[in-house]
């Protein structure tokens, strides 16, 4: 991690700039995680191996193009993340705590080591926890409740997945190899750029966000044509669950905002690898455009990840208060009126350049009318409790917590909106504690209430509801005790990313503020025992209905975990809640005259494939070694087009095995059904 | 659920508050920095119009509609009132409508550009962003400093700032208004001290490793204290040339309080020109 | 209101929605409009350098229009022989769309060459991308769309080794409407390329 070792002058031509120096043997703090990881490791693949499991990982998950197993192992590769996150977070607090000292060497942490894992925070939390928790639950839950078979275009869901692991992957390694960014999320040029960060930090952000920045891109074409294109016979737009029309925002905005992202992070690449003067201090670089386009990229990324929250806590709330959800319309008119504002506010983000009074009251106004439907969501919500019958379910008290934090840091947010009390607040712990208050108890907290909500769905058991409530009760505690003090800390003129300071006035609030997150990391400890206790008593709490919530849209109309091809016989669709409405009719659960095959594609390799090529390809950029990365690159194209090739990518199930899937199910939720259909067929066969 | 949340909220906020009764924002020394404060409760009380009664909405509701309160009326299949839609869309749109009102006022007032309206002559004090330090230039008074400067009192100061390095911001949170360095440019704010007394300066944006001590004092005095000042740092032995200027490039951290008496060639100018300008400047 | 003879028909369609063409060629298009986000950040890039010449060499010294001309000429004749070659594949006769698509591949490394020997002597005329912010910023417009052009001519290649093997298959056919969707998007690019970096450039 020290980034002396890694100035290379003369990269050699076999290894590039790698040496047996970047590796960090004799770091106090980075050896026994790196030991431990390589135990873990080597202990994980020698269970797998002894229990003979390789072959099954391969065929049934590795290789999967089933958008349900996608959605299961983007939600643990994002739990992986999340610990990882939070230990930076942990850290950071910890050394904020004891850093009250005028000197650099305060506290426990050099800044050299300090500033790689605040970079290292933002961008893992954002990007591998955030991130695969919103596509995660996309995958899981939207071919569901739009009754599709999967998604449109499954190899590419398989690819955009993997290609998100090695994002994942590449930040990990440089934990152990070489050094992260110590620039910041966002990297800003010049600090950026070659001659100010001179080392390979950047270069594995760079890396890591194109590759999997590409993968998520092509998640959101994916679902943006699933939705519109495969929605069963009968469902409008306006019929679709609010989830639905949520994600689809969401992708719109991925589709419309990650080439942004793209260009933006291929032009500091140039930067650093050409020479190029994109973002240079001289010869005509330009470092505000890169804060603009990064920011046209990042407002919008905001939405992506609190918009299908916002479906999160749509669903659970009218499920829990038994009743349809209030002002659907006006929910999905607020969700697209959200969806193109925020492609206008882009430079609240930095008011301090020095644009125009104009300019800024432009961008201010503007963000404070996002506002505007932002609150009508959360009445809406409001008014679906109201005359109900609220239960309170975990998945409830993540919804109840978030209208309650969330409502605090939208207020928070507005103030930051006005640029004129912005020039003092910016770049203050007044906003981290407000995108904390809004991305926690706002995204974070929506992306918990759906994992509790659909995890019976994904898995067909449930998880325990008391240690749900627990971990919910200590997140949010644990919420307020660390970031009210950020707030008050902000007001007391201390800004963002101190590795020391000379004010005793704030050690105590900082104390505060680490004593809060290790709250929070109970609340973690809770959920990760909460897994353990769940998956250890599942046969106690098996969902054998498909419908433990007593739920109202289609995707509780299936079996518990859904059989692979999702329906046995395509839905057809006549309300918002069909399968409320079905309930209501008794018509829920019908028995089929008879079966039909289903057509279904066939798991593949490439996915796979192609993002261990990019794995390649990115490690050997980062470390300048080019043959290895046109191996990398070339292995890409060559096998997309050798898969291109194959025949054999799709078959069909026989009308037997669905059958049996089906009965199975039927025999919980509707036996005479099932019985009569059964009589008549073995009458027929006689 | 709720009422512990609600309980812990009611106990913590006011300890915080008590503990940070001189928050710097809070205990403004000068125009800006008031005008900032006024701004800043102004809008929270304009938001708590609304967002006080989501809060006891938001505790109420689920309490009086709860599952096993079979007293309360359940309508399942209610879903719709254009009344309360009305009222959900208007009520916040008018209080967008009045701080938008605001915004726009302040966003002008507050012109970091704008210079402030005094009997007192403007001052003018140049701010030079390095690695990891400030260089102030006084123009007027032909002196320079590195990480100190000194203001007088009630006197209107317009600070030109650049880069030499990476984006610093420009930030004295007892004046107000922070504005980012960059080099090859030159940003304006114009700050006033009401008050005496000696405030901290810092980088509010993220520079690199030496970052968290780059900061600087601000002393606010009289005219008098102000001449002494400036006779003090006259009677340095060092100069501000392109050779110290050289020096004063290298990356240093927690770099100490340094005086230059005499100021040769228009240093801050020739660190614009030197990013902006022509092709091959060394 | 859908009648219920729709509903059949979609019902129908579902089925056997993994290799509908109308979703591929959708998605593609889909594919197509961030593509075009990705080309507007580019060109916003380049509007905001358009003067960061730092004193160096501009485009108006080294701009020469009638090659640039001649460069835009084999590009849009590419794309209406593409279009000639879509016309053969729909009337499924396999000699005349492989004529037509090995003339736009001509065409396309016409084009190509074109451009190559310009960066060449752009740069060894003081203009290569490390010159300045303008040059950085018109190499990297330019070069990606070049880089679009390259990834096109070898998809094309590929499809003809899938045409000569399963010739006017479902697959096939939507491949290529897939890569004419592609080819005439480039050409649309490379239209406002030429207003805006060469026309304007010479300005």
């Amino acid at each position: 991690m020290s980034s002396k070792a890694n100035i290379v002058t003369e990269p050699d031509i076999i290894f590039g700039k790698l040496t047996w120096d970047v590796i960090p043997f004799t770091d106090p703090v980075i050896l026994p995680v790196m030991l431990a990881c390589l135990l873990g490791g080597i202990g994980l693949f020698a269970f797998i191996t002894k229990m003979g499991k390789w072959g099954y990982l391969w065929r049934e998950w590795l290789t999967s193009v089933d958008h349900k197993r996608i959605g299961i192992m983007y939600m643990i590769v994002a739990v992986v993340m999340l610990v990882r996150g939070f230990s930076d977070a942990l850290m950071m607090r910890a050394q904020q705590a004891l850093a009250t000292a005028d000197e650099v060497g305060a506290g426990y942490l050099p800044p050299e080591h300090y500033d790689q894992i605040f970079t290292a925070h933002g961008t893992i939390m954002i990007f591998f926890v955030a991130m695969p928790l919103v596509i995660g639950l996309m995958n899981i839950v939207v071919p569901l409740q739009i009754g599709a078979r999967d998604v449109a275009f499954p190899f590419l869901n398989s690819l955009s997945f993997w290609l998100f692991v090695v994002g994942a992957l590449l930040v990990n390694i440089s934990l152990f190899v070489g050094e992260f960014a110590a620039t910041g999320w966002l990297a800003y040029p010049p600090l950026s750029g070659i001659e100010y960060s001179p080392w390979v930090g950047v270069d594995y952000w760079l890396w890591a966000l194109q590759i999997s920045g590409i993968g998520t891109l092509l998640t959101g074409v994916n679902f943006f044509v699933t939705i519109l294109k495969m929605r069963a016979p009968g469902m409008r737009l306006m019929q679709m669950p609010v989830f639905t029309w949520t994600a689809l925002c969401t992708n719109v905005l991925i589709v419309i905002s990650f080439p942004i992202l793209t260009v933006t992070l291929t032009l500091l690449t140039l930067d650093r690898y050409v020479g190029t003067h994109f973002f240079t201090n001289d010869l005509g670089g330009n470092q505000m455009m890169y804060v603009n386009l990064i920011w046209a990229w990042g407002h919008p990324e905001v939405y992506i990840l609190i918009l299908p929250a916002f479906g999160v806590f749509s669903e659970v709330t009218a499920t829990f208060s038994r009743k349809r959800l209030f002002g659907y319309t006006s929910l999905v008119w607020a969700t697209m009126a959200i969806m193109i504002l925020s492609f206008v506010v882009w430079l609240h983000h930095f008011f301090t350049m020095g644009s125009g009074a104009s300019v800024n009251a432009f961008f201010g106004i503007a963000t404070m009318i996002i506002s505007v439907p932002t609150g009508v969501k959360i009445f809406n919500w409001l008014f679906t409790m109201y005359k109900g019958r609220v239960e309170f379910s975990a998945s409830m008290w993540w919804t109840l917590s978030f209208l309650f934090t969330f409502t605090i840091g939208g207020m928070t947010g507005v103030m930051l909106a006005i640029p004129a009390a912005d020039f003092v607040l910016h770049n203050s712990l007044f906003l981290i504690a407000h995108f904390h208050n809004v991305i926690i108890g706002g995204a974070v907290f929506g992306y918990f209430a759906g994992f509790t909500y659909w995890f019976p769905k994904a898995t067909g058991f449930m998880l325990d509801e008391k240690l749900g409530k627990l971990s919910c009760a200590l997140w949010t505690v644990g919420f307020f005790v660390a970031f009210m003090p950020l707030y008050i800390l902000g007001f007391n003129g201390m800004t963002r990313r101190l590795n020391y300071y000379d004010n005793p006035e704030w050690t105590m609030l900082l104390w505060v503020a680490a004593f809060g997150a290790l709250i929070v990391l109970a609340g973690i400890v809770t959920q990760l025992y909460m897994g353990y206790v769940s998956i250890r008593d599942r046969d106690q709490n098996r969902d054998l209905t498909g419908d433990p919530w007593n739920a109202r849209t289609l995707e509780w109309a299936t079996s518990s975990p859904p059989p692979f091809y999702n329906f046995a016989k395509t839905p057809v669709i006549h309300d918002r809640d069909e399968h409320q409405y079905n309930k209501d009719r008794n018509t829920a659960y019908a028995v089929p005259e008879s079966y039909e095959p289903i057509h279904m594609p066939r798991n593949t390799w490439c996915g796979i494939v192609m993002s261990g090529f990019a794995l390649i390809m990115g490690f050997a950029m980062v470390w300048h070694i080019w043959w290895l990365a046109a191996f990398g690159f070339i292995g890409i194209f060559a096998s997309v087009i050798i898969y291109s090739f194959e025949r054999d990518k799709d078959y069909y199930v026989q009308v037997d095995e669905i059958e049996a899937l089906e009965a199975a199910h039927l025999v919980h939720v509707n036996p005479q059904g099932l019985r009569a259909m059964q009589d008549k067929k073995s009458n027929l066969e006689a | 659920m709720i009422k512990n949340i609600l309980k812990c909220f009611l106990v913590i906020v006011p300890v915080f508050l008590l503990s940070g009764c001189d928050l710097a924002l809070f205990d403004p020394k000068g125009p800006v920095a008031e005008e900032a404060k006024s701004l800043i409760i102004i809008s929270t009380l304009l938001m708590l119009i609304i967002i006080l009664p989501v809060l006891f909405m938001i505790v109420y509701f689920p309490y009086k509609y709860r599952k096993n309160n079979k007293t309360e009326d359940y309508r399942p299949d209610w879903e719709h009132s254009t009344k309360i839609e009305i009222v959900v869309w208007t009520v916040p749109t008018l209080i967008v409508i009045a701080l938008s009102y605001v915004t726009y006022v302040t966003s002008h007032s507050l012109d970091p550009r704008k210079p402030i309206v005094s009997d007192q002559e403007q001052m003018v004090i140049q701010v030079v962003a390095m690695d990891w330090k400030w260089l102030f230039i006084y123009p007027e008074q032909g002196i320079a400093t590195v990480n100190e400067i000194s203001i007088p009192v009630n006197t209107p100061i317009q600070f030109q700032i650049t880069s030499d390095t990476v984006m610093n911001s420009f930030f004295i949170p007892r004046l107000g208004s922070q504005i980012y360095a960059m080099a090859g440019m030159e940003n304006r704010v114009h700050l006033m001290a009401s008050q005496e007394g000696t405030f901290r300066g810092v980088s509010a944006n993220y520079s690199g490793f030496g970052f968290s001590g780059m900061k600087f004092k601000v002393h606010s005095v009289d005219n008098e204290g102000f001449a002494n000042w400036v006779a003090k740092v006259k009677q340095s032995e060092q100069v501000l040339n392109s050779e110290t200027l050289k020096q004063l490039q290298e990356k240093t951290k927690d770099h100490p309080i340094e005086y230059f008496s005499q100021v040769v060639d228009q240093q801050f100018e020739k660190l614009i020109e030197k990013y902006s300008g022509a092709k091959n400047v060394e | 209101m859908t009648t219920t003879a729709d509903l059949q028909q979609q019902d129908q369609a579902h089925d056997h929605h993994h290799d509908t063409g109308g979703d591929t060629v959708f998605g593609f298009w889909i594919y197509i409009m961030s593509d075009c986000i990705l080309f507007a950040t580019l060109f916003a890039t380049y509007a905001v350098m358009s003067t960061s010449f730092a004193g160096g060499i501009t485009p108006k010294d080294l701009f020469d229009l009638n090659f640039v001309l001649g460069e835009t000429a084999l590009l849009l004749f590419s794309s209406f022989t593409f279009g000639m070659a879509m016309l053969y594949a729909h009337r499924k006769s396999m000699p005349g769309m492989i004529t037509w698509l090995c003339i736009t591949f001509a065409l396309g490394v016409g084009f190509l060459a074109m451009e190559l020997y310009e960066f060449h002597h752009f740069s060894t005329s003081g203009a290569s991308p490390q010159t300045s912010g303008y040059w950085s910023a018109f190499y990297g417009l330019v070069a990606t769309h070049g880089l679009h052009v390259t990834g096109g001519l070898i998809w094309m290649l590929v499809l003809f080794a899938h045409f000569k093997r399963d010739g006017f298959s479902k697959a096939n056919m939507v491949r290529l409407a897939c890569l004419s969707l592609f080819w005439h998007f480039l050409d649309v690019i490379w239209i406002c390329v030429f207003s805006v970096v060469y026309l304007m450039g010479v300005l």
